[in-house]
């Protein structure tokens, strides 16, 4: 309702005049009605004027203001806009752990060697290598440099790795430089850190001397633990070392120009690196922090990021959005891993066969976890994995155990028999994620429908599930392995008995035989034929009960190409990405 | 006045010295261990982490080195960034906080006075029940779903309009706050405009209101003059602690908007069992919920001196 006049001025000389008009009218209409008008509506009604005049202000006020938010990827300025999950918690690359901090790395810095985007090696700031025996010779380019444009000399190396392996530094990533000569014992203490088989011969030559023959070296090499390191840099930040964009050097294809904690981090291209003529994009502006995948599909949707990653409940947005999803293998692989400790019931082998014949991993994969991606697992080693020539699976398949309710409860019988009469209450130790608690359900289902086994589900946080895990409070936990190099050793000594990641402490003299015969060997065809061996015990003895092989689901913007996924190391990797018109 | 200033910072002291020996107790009560990732390490690395973080030391003597650092303000290194100091965390993620707080409570503050008033104008009629019923739900939803729908509400607006509007999440510039603080402050809002709703009905029984009628006063003029000014107060007092509880309770919000925030670290540090960030943002954030209640307090005995002699 508005009574005022349309040709009235709103000049200062008539507002008061206007008023009363305003206030007349009211009176006027409201004694035409003939209607009996409180005061309060009056008031009313002027309190609605003075709000929708207010409301109009805040509105204009909010579209007159200057919104410069970037949009995904900007043709032009050649700039793409990402989101990461956390904040990188680590970017000292001697003691990064973690997906995200070596995300980051991957793009900031280079080793002796990387990965193209075949997952070839190719050279990095090594432009060539001799191997002799057990000595590596590196020999570095002359215009690799750092961000502040001087040389990368074979000293960085040096520096960085005796530094990782020192046991003052508490790297725990350390392991992967036990290849390296004395390594091991420099990180037990055991001899001082100038004592590692690493040496800068003069400022371009690196050479390595090995403990025993490694078949992988030159992939560990690529490996965010082998990435150069600057000692001055490191002496003059000292606990500060990368905490800030300015407090550590690149020698990679970007430099880190901003970080805002928490924030974002804005990485540009480097005008130093060697083939930066190789890289198309000025910048990757990672402007978003959230692990809330909803947010992150938001964003996509708005147009504001390239990349994000799926799960369940946006899968079905995505879907419904009509947006192309994307699947990519991660090179992981979930298992249920018994607890052989001697106490439980499930160090009895027939217990754990009975449990191997009364499950489908098939059914969990296709009806449980439901999303596209992931392939059932048979074995501890995933399908990736290279063999003697092609890959491991096609030449060695792993033994397969098929459902057969009545053979498992043959198992369980004689179980039962060796455990004395009944087999008590078993702990199912699982993380606290939805997908998770799913899993542990429908496994609870299964077993007690084909087995009548009672089973108790444990659900833990991080740290608890851990500790747990490490001081064997369980029966069957719910794990998984992430690869850290591109070699089936990286799975093959998982059950060794000296592994400290073998939390079921299973302990076998012939499966360690297996894992020693490949350790000791470059020859491909004897390193394989012992992982078959050693796959063929895994299964024998029915270690662990293989769930799946993660996949993700991931969309990615239409305009970008060249973004590469590995299943080791930088995933996804933009360094060399371009954007199409 | 100062004596009773002084007992009141002196049990906020105390307080925040129970606060930190509850946590600290509490902290290291929980099972699992801060220092255990999921690589395996060997014994040598283990006992050099925990010499490093002094986990080393027996716990009584973990208390005192802790509470000795404490009072030098220095809370140590986080054990997730290794990096990064628990007091560099703070200054450079509690402002954020802050000022998405403020913002928060000055919208729940203007929405709900608004809206509070209308409803008493508009009592028991259309209007009245319809906000009613929305007030409801703002004091009944969770806060993430605010947060979701309002995310979801803006990627829709943007893509009507075009362009940018208001960005979905980020922070960086004013526009980037809006949203954000709306969510955050609707529950606010929804308390304010009921406690706005009574105290203005009381107001507008009152002998003034109907001698300001009878003077003959302009509607407008009673309405902003008396009867607004009036049912204010009670709204204000409430202000303070709800400031407090904003500003401290936003880790939703932050997290959706992907807001560099400190509610972020205080809850993940919890998960991470990162003991220094832990102790460090619960004391930090302990110390400001308590230092807003005395200032509270010690502005209640200001104005209102009956407040100071019944203590």
């Amino acid at each position: 309702m508005n009574f005022l006049p349309k040709n009235v001025a709103m000049s200062p000389s008539k507002q008061a005049s206007t008023r009363e008009t305003y206030q007349r009218l009211i009176n006027s209409n409201t004694e035409m009605r003939g209607v009996y008008v409180t005061s309060r509506t009056k008031e009313f009604q002027v309190s609605i004027r003075s709000m929708t005049s207010f409301l109009k202000y805040c509105g204009l006020l909010c579209l007159l203001l200057p919104v410069c938010v970037q949009a995904a990827v900007s043709s032009e300025a050649r700039t793409i806009m990402i989101a990461l999950t956390e904040e990188p918690p680590q970017l000292n690359s001697m003691k990064a752990t973690d997906q995200v901090s070596i995300f980051v790395l991957g793009h900031l810095m280079e080793g002796l060697v990387r990965y193209d985007r075949r997952g070839r090696l190719v050279p990095g700031v090594a432009e060539s290598w001799d191997v002799e025996d057990l000595t590596y010779t590196f020999t570095l380019r002359k215009d690799a440099r750092w961000s502040d444009g001087q040389p990368v000399t074979a000293r960085d190396f040096v520096f960085s790795w005796r530094n990782t392996l020192d046991p003052v530094t508490a790297s725990e990533y350390a392991f992967i430089l036990y290849p390296v000569k004395h390594g091991e014992a420099i990180n037990k203490g055991k001899r001082p850190i100038t004592e590692l088989g690493v040496v800068a011969e003069d400022d371009r030559t690196l050479i390595v001397t090995l403990e025993r023959p490694t078949a992988y070296f030159l992939k560990l090499c690529a490996f965010a633990s082998y990435l150069p390191v600057r000692e001055d840099v490191v002496r003059a930040k000292k606990d500060r070392y990368a905490a800030d964009a300015d407090d550590f050097l690149m020698n990679g294809p970007f430099r880190l120009e901003e970080w805002v904690h928490g924030a974002s981090l804005r990485m540009v291209k480097n005008e130093h690196y060697w083939d930066r003529d190789n890289i198309y994009l000025n910048e990757i502006n990672a402007a978003y922090v959230t692990s809330d995948t909803r947010a992150r599909l938001n964003l996509f949707l708005d147009d504001k990021i390239v990349y994000t990653s799926l799960d369940g409940d946006t899968y079905k947005d995505a879907l419904s959005n009509q947006l192309r999803i994307r699947s990519f293998t991660t090179g992981s692989v979930f298992f249920l891993e018994y607890n052989h400790r001697e106490d439980r019931a499930t160090a009895n082998l027939n217990l754990r066969r009975a449990i191997q014949h009364a499950y489908d991993p098939d059914e969990m994969v296709n009806k449980v976890l439901a999303t596209p991606g992931n392939l059932t697992g048979v074995s501890v080693f995933p399908v990736w994995l290279d063999g003697i020539e092609g890959k491991f699976r096609d030449e060695f398949p792993a033994p397969i155990a098929d459902r057969n309710i009545p053979r498992a409860r043959e198992y369980l019988a004689a179980a039962k028999r060796e455990l004395g009469g009944t087999i008590p209450p078993l702990v199912l130790l699982v993380s606290d994620s939805p997908t998770a608690t799913k899993q542990a359900e429908y496994i609870q289902g299964e077993l007690l429908n084909n087995l009548g086994l009672d089973i108790r589900i444990d659900k833990q946080i991080f740290k608890q599930r851990l500790a747990k895990m490490t001081s064997g409070d369980f029966d069957i936990v719910g794990a998984g392995w992430g690869p850290d190099f591109d070699d089936i050793m990286t799975f093959g000594d998982l059950f060794a008995s000296w592994n400290l990641n073998n939390r079921g402490r299973y302990s076998n003299p012939r499966y360690d035989e297996q894992v020693r015969t490949a350790m000791n060997s470059v020859d491909p065809a004897t390193r394989m034929r012992a992982m078959s061996k050693a796959q063929q015990i895994l299964f024998d003895d029915a270690v662990v009960l293989p769930q799946y092989e993660q996949g993700v689901i991931y969309l990615l913007h239409p305009k970008l190409r060249g973004v590469v996924r590995r299943v080791t190391g930088v995933d996804p990797d933009f360094t060399r990405a371009r954007i199409i018109q | 006045m100062i004596r009773y200033t002084a007992k009141r910072i002196l049990s906020g002291i105390v307080t925040i010295w129970f606060i930190t020996t509850a946590t600290f107790l509490a902290m290291h009560a929980v099972p699992g261990d801060p220092l255990m990732n999921d690589k395996a390490v060997s014994e040598e690395i283990r006992r050099n982490l925990e010499a490093r973080y002094g986990l080393d030391k027996p716990l009584s003597k973990q208390y005192v080195i802790f509470i000795s650092n404490m009072l030098k303000g220095d809370f140590g290194i986080s054990f997730t960034q290794q990096n990064r100091r628990v007091n560099d965390i703070i200054r450079e993620h509690f402002p954020v906080s802050a000022i998405l707080g403020i913002l928060a409570v000055v919208i729940a503050a203007l929405g709900g006075m608004l809206w509070g008033a209308l409803t008493a104008l508009y009592r028991n009629r259309l209007p009245d029940i319809t906000i009613m019923f929305l007030v409801i739900l703002g004091i009944s939803v969770p806060g993430f779903v605010f947060a979701a729908t309002g995310q979801l509400a803006l990627v829709h607006l943007n893509a009507m309009v075009g362009t940018t509007v208001l960005p979905v999440a980020g922070w960086g510039t004013f526009t980037h706050m809006l949203m954000p603080a709306l969510v955050l402050g609707l529950g606010t809002m929804a308390l304010l405009t009921r406690l706005m709703r009574t105290s203005m009905i009381d107001v507008m029984g009152e002998d003034y209101i109907r001698t300001a009628h009878a003077k003959g006063l302009s509607a407008q003029r009673i309405f902003l003059r008396h009867q607004l000014r009036n049912a204010i107060l009670p709204v204000v007092t409430v202000l303070g602690p709800q400031i407090a509880a904003i500003t401290t309770g936003g880790f939703v919000v932050e997290y959706v908007f992907a807001i560099p925030g400190l509610g972020r670290y205080f809850v993940q540090a919890v998960q991470q069992l990162d003991y220094t960030v832990i102790m460090g943002t619960t004391v930090f954030y302990g110390a400001f919920l308590v230092l807003m209640v005395i200032l509270v307090d010690i502005l209640y005995g200001l104005i209102d001196p009956r407040v100071r002699l019944s203590t």
